[in-house]
């Protein structure tokens, strides 16, 4: 291990996460923070409760410019971003030519503090993925698009209900904002990226600040005693209760948005337009359905089931798989993704988990899990 | 108290061995929210995958620090299975064994020499 962690890097948060007392492993390449002193349980239920601030630096950020990158960007993905208001982001898949999803991301039209869109598309991708995503868009919108990698900024993630409050504090113009909302403003001594969203169905703010600023924007929101460090073992937690897929795990390569129940994700002009690659696979998914189907169980006995279980129909044959599963801290109770035939979709359908070769009685549930608290108007 | 270097303790009465993971393992796992515990009357080897423990984060294997026949397991864990943490020395303990060779029992560690090997790791 000591070989591998020479080559892993650093985010600017590194020695603030070390000074805190953070367990670190190996995560997209980065040494992240898994958790904190306060444990895995404690840091979820504290988000859930008050407010926890996350290093995502490892995020790729990127600004893509161009003469028309909204439309030159739609020829990667199924969303509607020539649509896309100013001053808002959406979320949206990376398509290959199969209709299999590369990546998922946020994009999104920052306005500035006089209303103005600033420059470019702003895009947010998973840390894992983001070298080749930027391959993959610089491939495929060579000449439309220019890439410009924010390698020098850092991303701070401050989720749960007091978060608002908090980033108010420090930064009033946020408080206009609602879910989705994406701004460039002053803020914090600095300049913000900053939008009303993040992934673990709470409200909060993703910020983006330039790296030489991120630990003190990381101390100062620290300073509040709402606030608590959060590591990627209660992100990992909290996302799955809120039912948001996670990349490598949930979706890859061979998994088409229909089948991941992403379907908002591609909106309706481009369905009738069918101008984004694996349009073919995707429009025949929404038409006549798919062989394949992602639900949220809920395990109602026994062992969490985790990522490769099988899961299996009340007679036992085995009929899909859990692409990811832990235990709800919320729910105190096993839960999963998982894929099934379409015929077991339904909420309320009765399943097993295969748990170390033991059946486990399941229930598919609605998503999400713990329900969402996004602030839609203020 | 005796010890393993898979961090598992064994307490022996007689020739039953009640054995447990240590207070170093179970910080490092952290929230322990499932236990599978043996099931009585199963014969292990030592070295046996024999228990298994979840926390939030990920399920690990329990490795049967001696030989022998499980004659009891700690059913309080399946309904408190943060007890493990609470009091993993103690009231934490996942069975107990039978012992079929006690001299398995002589060649593990003591708690200065487990102190000494955490102290490495």
């Amino acid at each position: 291990m000591s070989t591998s962690d020479t080559a892993l890097k650093t985010t600017p948060l590194t020695d603030a996460h070390i000074a805190l007392g953070a367990r670190m492993v190996p995560f997209a390449g980065y040494t992240m923070p898994v958790q904190y002193p306060m444990g895995v349980m404690a840091e979820h239920l504290w988000t859930r409760e008050h407010a926890g601030l996350f290093d995502v630096s490892h995020m790729g950020q990127a600004r893509l410019k161009g003469v028309s990158p909204l439309s030159a960007f739609e020829e990667v993905v199924p969303g509607d971003y020539i649509g896309l208001k100013p001053g808002k982001q959406k979320y949206s898949v990376l398509l290959n030519k199969k209709g299999g999803i590369i990546d998922d991301l946020m994009a999104g039209r920052p306005t500035g503090p006089d209303g103005a869109v600033t420059d470019g598309l702003f895009v947010v991708v998973n840390g894992a993925c983001k070298d080749n995503d930027f391959k993959v868009i610089d491939d495929e919108l060579a000449g439309q698009v220019e890439i410009e990698r924010l390698e020098d900024r850092a991303l701070m993630a401050i989720q749960g209900p007091e978060a608002a409050a908090v980033v108010q504090a420090h930064v009033p113009a946020t408080a206009d904002m609602v879910f989705m909302d994406i701004r460039a403003m002053p803020g914090f001594g600095t300049d913000l990226i900053i939008s009303r969203s993040g992934y673990t169905g709470e409200d909060g703010y993703e910020i983006s600040v330039p790296a030489s600023e991120a630990v003190r924007v990381w101390n100062l929101l620290l300073s509040d005693e709402r606030v608590k460090p959060i590591g990627l073992g209660a992100r990992d937690s909290l996302r799955l209760e809120a039912g948001l897929p996670l990349y490598g795990h949930d979706l890859d390569e061979t998994v088409s948005p229909v089948e991941a129940g992403l379907t908002f994700a591609i909106n309706k002009n481009r369905r009738e337009q069918r101008d984004f690659p694996g349009a073919a696979r995707i429009v025949k998914e929404l038409a006549e359905g798919t062989t394949r189907a992602k639900v949220c169980l809920r395990v109602l006995e026994g062992a969490p089931a985790r990522e490769g279980a099988e899961v299996a129909d009340e007679a036992g044959n085995v009929v899909g798989v859990v692409t990811s599963g832990g235990h709800s801290p919320c729910l105190k109770a096993g839960i999963a993704l998982a894929f099934v035939p379409p015929a077991f979709k339904a909420v309320g359908t009765k399943l097993k988990v295969i748990v170390r070769g033991k059946p486990q009685s399941a229930e598919v549930v609605a998503s999400p899990f713990v329900p969402h608290r996004y602030v839609r108007k203020v | 108290m005796r010890f393993t270097k898979d961090h598992e303790w064994v307490v022996l009465q007689g020739d039953v061995a009640t054995v447990g993971i240590t207070a170093h393992a179970a910080e490092q796992l952290g929230d322990v929210v499932f236990v599978e515990t043996p099931e009585v009357g199963k014969t292990v080897k030592a070295g046996d995958a024999f228990a298994v423990v979840e926390s939030v984060k990920a399920a690990s294997d329990v490795y049967a620090p001696i030989s022998g026949e499980v004659i009891e397991a700690n059913g309080e864990l399946g309904s408190a299975p943060e007890t493990v943490n609470a009091s993993p020395e103690n009231g934490g303990w996942f069975a107990k064994v039978k012992l079929s060779d006690p001299s398995e029992y002589e060649a593990l560690m003591d708690r200065a020499a487990y102190d000494a090997f955490l102290a490495t790791q």
